[in-house]
């Protein structure tokens, strides 16, 4: 998914002198893109400068010429749809909150600390959602994240071009299938494996700790972490893969120069350099671990429960959402429910804005391998 | 006894050297064991659902409880209603919105929008489905097809915006400079020119945003919903093929497990071909380019 990681254009120091600097001080800088063709045509048709009533050739795209009604129109037209994008998430967020108002009105903080959740009496706790969504993304995180970077640097490293491609593709492809597939799957594979092989080996060996103990029944707070890191592999190696990619080249034959294995070369020359680039990865895998609602509505056991065992099942916020927003009959119900959506959307738009901002970081880096 | 520096030198090297090849193979096992569940719900969905996937399936309504056959026509033809209407919609605000950050990329404006179109693809999709409820479904008072294709738009626009965005600046500055520099106003330029040019990396980020949004499931269960017949109109509520899948999934009847089966098998194919599809173009592309 290349779009995730967008080149911003370097900030090169732009030639301009200074005057020109200040004439153009709110022009973006020279697009880092096409130095040679920007400077190409400055030697062609001279520095703008000395001509003042010639536009400045240089970033064509980034100063604005709209001499022409109909450009004008085109642009003011783009500019128009362009907000909408904005409009919408904005309407989201001022709607979402106006829906749960209510919850918020009645239950105050205590909404997210009460364990209550009950629509016959109208008595809203979202604790139990939260522990849920919480504890299974941290556990899809924990299982998929060192085999997510593992696999980057495999394809990165270690593989020939050729199985590079191949199981690139098809890392990327388990991004690919849908979720309800996954949760299908979910449901009439993993779940019984889960409870024939797993869990009873589980329970026998560690049964000790609280984490295994109760009956196997397959689906629970195991089988949703187990399809979580399923779902969040590609993504954490997608982006682990650029990051890697953004490595230079000389950084690992330094290492191998100075006598180093590969794995040391991997170590000391790739890992070392890129930890924001993969805790980016991490972060934005989490919000897509949170948000993720289909599969495991169809293997967590949708039971609004606090129970340390992994094998219980338990009730994630956007499975409660899924499973009781249409069949909401009282407003309160549907105000809660919608609090649930409201706390998961913001907490989701933090954390992907965290993960991009630590990815954003790396991109300087990028250019030098150029785009795969 | 005191080694000599030769031989701690040749055992401690001797530890790097099994320490690096037991660190490369266990690389190469991540990789089999992040291949493995695609390979395992392909090898699932192929042999549970091969099965069903027969004539009736696409021609017949559901099948009531205890009755064996009976298809997703239904199902299908809501779901191809969907995409329609989710393109018709998302497409042109996509591209739009791509051009835009393209092609007017200076001041402020695009930088926050760039942020905004990459936070809007991450937004949880039932996050979408409830704010779509709450805009539209309740106004209009019913589920509709109308309510699931804008839920599906937002989903897709964002995306659509990002790739368009990509593919445009693969188009170098030095064409745009040369059609100025004929005299053609700006805005032709872009459309006739640049968007032209790339037109086949723009309808690639079509496709994929489609293979995207029909497996989306969470946001139409509260906008399009379900329907067991056909649906009369766009403002009835419509069935889907992952919807149904879901359904059927979640309900305690084997004939209905077999359906969902063969729903899953349908989906999965869709999407991997667009995808196959799509990588072939661009590859084909990318050695041009």
């Amino acid at each position: 998914m290349p779009q995730i990681l967008t080149c911003e254009p370097l900030l090169t120091q732009s030639q301009l002198d200074r005057h020109e600097q200040r004439r153009f001080k709110s022009m973006m800088p020279v697009s880092a893109h096409h130095p040679i063709q920007s400077s190409t045509l400055n030697t062609i048709i001279g520095d703008g400068a000395s001509h003042p009533e010639l536009p400045s050739t240089r970033s064509i795209r980034n100063k604005r010429r709209d001499r022409h009604r109909s450009d004008r129109i085109f642009f003011w037209t783009l500019r128009g749809v362009s907000w909408l994008m904005i409009g919408v998430l904005v309407a989201m967020v001022a709607e979402l909150a106006h829906v749960s108002w209510p919850a918020f009105h009645k239950f105050g903080f205590r909404f997210f600390t009460s364990r209550a959740w009950d629509p016959v009496n109208e008595i809203f706790g979202g604790l139990p959602f939260i522990y849920g969504t919480i504890v299974s993304s941290l556990l899809a995180l924990l299982f998929s994240a060192p085999i997510s970077i593992g696999v980057a640097l495999f394809l990165t490293e270690i593989a020939p071009a050729g199985v590079s491609k191949v199981v690139g593709f098809l890392a990327e492809m388990l991004a690919a299938i849908p979720s309800v597939v996954y949760g299908l799957w979910g449901i009439f594979v993993l779940a019984p494996f889960l409870r024939e092989k797993i869990q009873p080996g589980l329970g026998h060996h560690l049964g000790f700790l609280p984490l295994f103990q109760g009956p196997p029944y397959g689906v629970g707070m195991l089988a949703a972490g187990v399809i979580l890191a399923i779902m969040i592999t590609p993504t954490i190696t997608t982006i682990c893969r650029e990051v890697f990619r953004a490595v230079p080249l000389g950084q690992r034959e330094a290492a191998l120069a100075l006598g180093a294995t590969r794995w040391e070369s991997i170590r000391m020359g790739v890992l070392s350099s890129s930890r924001s680039g993969i805790l980016g990865g991490i972060i934005l895998g989490l919000g897509r671990a949170l948000g993720e609602t289909m599969a495991v509505t169809m293997v967590i056991g949708n039971r609004p429960d606090i129970s340390a065992s992994l094998f219980a099942p338990a009730q994630t916020m956007a499975s409660a959402i899924a499973n009781e927003y249409a069949e909401a009959s009282s407003s309160e119900h549907v105000a809660a429910l919608t609090a649930l959506g409201l706390a998961l959307f913001l907490v989701s738009l933090v954390i992907n804005a965290i993960a991009r901002f630590l990815v954003w970081r790396i991109n300087p880096l990028r250019k030098r391998r150029g785009r795969p | 006894m005191k080694r000599t520096h030769l031989q701690t030198l040749s055992l401690r090297d001797r530890r790097r050297k099994l320490v690096n090849i037991f660190m490369q193979v266990l690389l190469f096992l991540a990789a089999v064991l992040a291949i493995f569940p695609l390979l395992n719900v392909f090898l699932y969905v192929f042999k549970q659902g091969a099965p069903s996937l027969n004539a009736s399936f696409f021609t017949h309504l559901p099948a009531a409880v205890g009755e064996a056959g009976g298809g997703m026509a239904n199902a299908l033809l809501g779901s191809l209603t969907l995409i329609f209407l989710a393109s018709a919609v998302g497409v042109p605000i996509g591209i739009a919105t791509g051009v835009y950050l393209s092609e007017y990329n200076y001041g402020k404006l695009p930088r926050f929008l760039r942020f905004t179109t990459d936070l809007m693809t991450s937004v949880p999709s039932i996050i979408v489905g409830m704010f779509v409820y709450a805009v539209v479904v309740i106004p209009m008072h019913g589920f509709s097809a109308y309510a699931g294709g804008i839920a599906l738009a937002i989903i897709m626009a964002p995306f659509v915006a990002r790739t368009t965005e990509e593919m445009l600046k693969l188009v170098p500055d030095h064409i745009r400079e040369a059609g100025l520099a004929l005299g053609i106003s700006r805005w032709k330029v872009i459309v006739r020119i640049v968007l032209k040019g790339s037109l086949g990396g723009v309808l690639t980020g079509v496709m994929l945003a489609v293979a995207r949004v029909s497996g989306e499931t969470a946001p139409l269960l509260f906008t399009a919903f379900n329907n067991k017949y056909w649906a009369r109109g766009l403002n009835q509520p419509t069935a889907s093929l992952p919807v149904q899948i879901y359904t059927y999934a979640i309900s305690p009847y084997e004939d209905w497990h077999h359906q969902a089966w063969a729903g899953a098998l349908m989906l999965v194919v869709l999407v991997f071909v667009l995808n196959v599809f799509v990588r072939l173009i661009f590859v084909r592309k990318g050695t041009s380019v």
